[in-house]
């Protein structure tokens, strides 16, 4: 990509990480709600999130051949993939006592390094490249830059992502679900729902989020060895900064990290890292009570 | 009666296992000794792991960050500063007290799982900070050829591998040794009194966040002591050292020693790494497949460890879920509160 630096205004410079930033920012978003489902209404850290993005990193790398139709096959196959691989890891959990984290934790590791091994086993070692669709491999002019046309685009995918997302929660009967075993697990259970299906659910759910995110987003966090641990850790500290309070809280936690992740790093190179754990401390300094709150009461 | 036997029997085998290891190098090769040395090393990581899941009641999997933390300063230190052990020690010590004490603001009002995941995007940070930091820390090939380690001053450098054991040994043994009297001391029953009722320990007037901050320190010490000892053993260090799969590993080994126990934190982590360690050299490829299936065999098949595990770390609202512990729950946590 390149920046052309010749605008008389000091915040041009900037205005392509900025972009960038959002991109990266509704990335994350997408792929840390299937984990903040996970955690919020399960109660379960999952451990194996990061690898669930890599099936559809992985997936889209294979599929993809310049062709909408290979896109479309590719997002069919890695969120059905993604999700298939949260149902089994949902049975595997169900021996699990509920409430027993770390053994939860360290079941759902130990599958996360078994499912990366298989993907390093069936795709190689390298990262693989991705292939986009070749209407959107050019880029257009924004404010007189030249930007990726498949950033564009995702920006505007993801938007309309979060924002299904946002109507499924709120306006759907799955979705009040979802909301009700956030506040009261046991209550949802004595009004019939099984909690087992609702978690089968939430994992099934938080596969296909991941899956979707690693297919889509597969230019822009590749699929690779690094993958699943990066993915997991950005969803980490997005759920951290956002709390589990609401969706508005998780996605301008996700933009944040975007923002720190591109613009941050533009701004000043050597720091990003150093952003990402200030970030961390300042919003649970400053909120470290509310914030157990909200969680105490997930 | 049966306590007292138990309690001898298990003394007389703690006895047995030291002497078994003081005599080690002997009866190994060299290659042999340096991996047992290094397991040492993260055996004290697990130690420290033990202290905050099992003890304190915090659940971890960001102790590899102090463990870094440790290392890098003893590894600065070491190369440019002094090549004296106790120097070192102390201030890979320090180091690892220090970054802990830093990231106490991030874990003491949480509690169960999120502990988890907070100390976990710790320990990530803090190895993607080492693979960026290069002026210090050389970036993702590490730090080389560090110089041999004098264990005080005018004793020779340790040049042989069952030296450096040794040293190692000698310095597992103290801390472990402290750690238990520690924990017999009023601080160890404060530790285990929150852990098990917090809101009775407040409602009487104890300030179980200091506690707590006290002992994510103190754990943080002891990560970065054994970061120090890696160093000694290695003489080279880099990021990989550090990753999140040794975060979960040392985990596995404290849940498989009954998480309260440093013995068992001992054994469980040495156990576990030296699995990891004979697995990656038997089937090279398939070794994270192979591994990956052991963590949810051992899930599964440790029923014991499971349950003890359970009620020995706050669940994230005690107060609401568990109006009345149940009474196996009484008779497991009683005992070692009188301890």
């Amino acid at each position: 990509m390149i920046v052309v630096a010749a605008g008389t205004n000091r915040i041009d410079p900037y205005l392509i990480p900025a972009l960038d930033g959002v991109a990266y920012g509704l990335l994350v978003f997408v792929a840390a709600s299937g984990l903040v489902f996970c955690f919020g209404v399960a109660n379960i850290l999952n451990l194996a999130h990061g690898m669930l993005y890599a099936i559809g990193g992985y997936t889209a790398a294979a599929l993809l051949d310049g062709g909408w139709a290979s896109l479309a096959l590719a997002l069919a196959v890695g969120v059905l993939a993604a999700a298939a691989a949260g149902v089994l890891l949902a049975g595997l959990l169900t021996p699990v006592a509920t409430g027993n984290h770390l053994s939860q934790a360290l079941l759902t590791f130990g599958v996360a390094l078994a499912g990366g091994s298989l993907l390093v086993a069936g795709f190689g070692p390298d990262d693989p490249q991705v292939q986009v669709p070749a209407a959107l491999e050019g880029s257009v002019l924004v404010a007189g830059h030249r930007y990726a046309a498949y950033r564009l685009v995702f920006i505007v995918v993801a938007a309309l992502l979060a924002a299904a997302l946002y109507l499924v929660v709120r306006r759907t009967r799955a979705g009040m679900l979802v909301r009700a075993a956030v506040d009261d697990a046991e209550m949802v259970a004595c009004l019939g729902v099984s909690p087992a299906r609702i978690r089968a659910g939430v994992l099934a759910a938080a596969g296909a989020l991941a899956g979707a995110a690693g297919v889509l987003g597969a230019p822009i966090i590749g699929p690779g060895t690094d993958t699943a641990d990066t993915v997991l850790l950005l969803s980490l500290v997005v759920v951290v900064l956002g709390g589990l309070g609401s969706m508005a809280g998780t996605l301008l936690a996700a933009l944040a990290i975007g923002e720190i992740q591109t613009l941050g790093v533009a701004l000043l190179p050597s720091a990003a890292p150093f952003l990402l754990f200030a970030a961390m401390a300042a919003v649970l300094a400053v909120r470290a009570r509310g914030l157990v709150g909200n969680w105490r009461a997930a | 009666m049966r306590d007292e036997v138990i309690r001898r029997a298990r003394g007389g085998i703690a006895a047995l296992v030291l002497a078994g290891l003081v005599v080690a190098p002997w009866a190994v090769d060299d290659y042999t000794t340096s991996i047992l040395a290094r397991t040492l090393a993260l055996a004290l990581v697990g130690v420290s792991v033990a202290l905050l899941t099992g003890v304190a009641g915090m659940p971890t999997l960001g102790q590899t960050a102090p463990y870094a933390a440790g290392a890098y300063a003893c590894a600065v230190i070491g190369s440019r500063i002094s090549d004296v052990g106790v120097v070192q020690l102390v201030v890979a010590a320090g180091a690892g007290a220090a970054l802990a004490a830093l990231t106490v603001p991030l874990v003491v009002h949480a509690r169960g799982v999120i502990v988890l995941m907070i100390t976990l995007a710790i320990g990530e940070l803090a190895v993607i900070l080492l693979g960026r930091w290069r002026s210090v820390t050389g970036g993702t090939d590490g730090l080389a050829g560090i110089p041999a380690v004098r264990p005080f001053w005018g004793l020779p450098p340790l040049a042989s591998d069952q030296a450096r054991y040794l040293y190692a040994l000698v310095v597992v043994a103290t801390l472990v040794g402290a750690v238990l009297v520690l924990l017999r001391t009023r601080a160890g029953l404060l530790l285990r009194a929150g852990r098990d009722d917090e809101t009775r320990l407040r409602a009487s007037g104890h300030r179980v966040p200091l506690h707590l901050s006290g002992a994510h320190i103190a754990a943080g010490a002891i990560a970065g002591a054994a970061g120090s000892l890696l160093v000694v053993v290695q003489q080279y260090i880099s990021p990989a050292d550090f990753g999140f799969d040794t975060s979960a590993l040392l985990l596995l080994g404290v849940v498989i020693g009954g998480t309260a126990s440093v013995g068992g934190a001992l054994v469980g982590a040495a156990l576990v790494i030296a699995a990891r360690d004979w697995l990656f050299g038997a089937l090279p490829g398939h070794a994270p497949l192979v591994l990956g299936a052991l963590f949810v065999a051992t899930v599964y098949l440790l029923p014991g460890g499971v349950d003890r595990a359970r009620g020995r770390f706050r669940p994230p609202n005690a107060a609401a879920h568990q109006p009345d512990p149940p009474a196996t729950h009484d008779q497991a946590t009683v005992p070692e509160l009188r301890r």
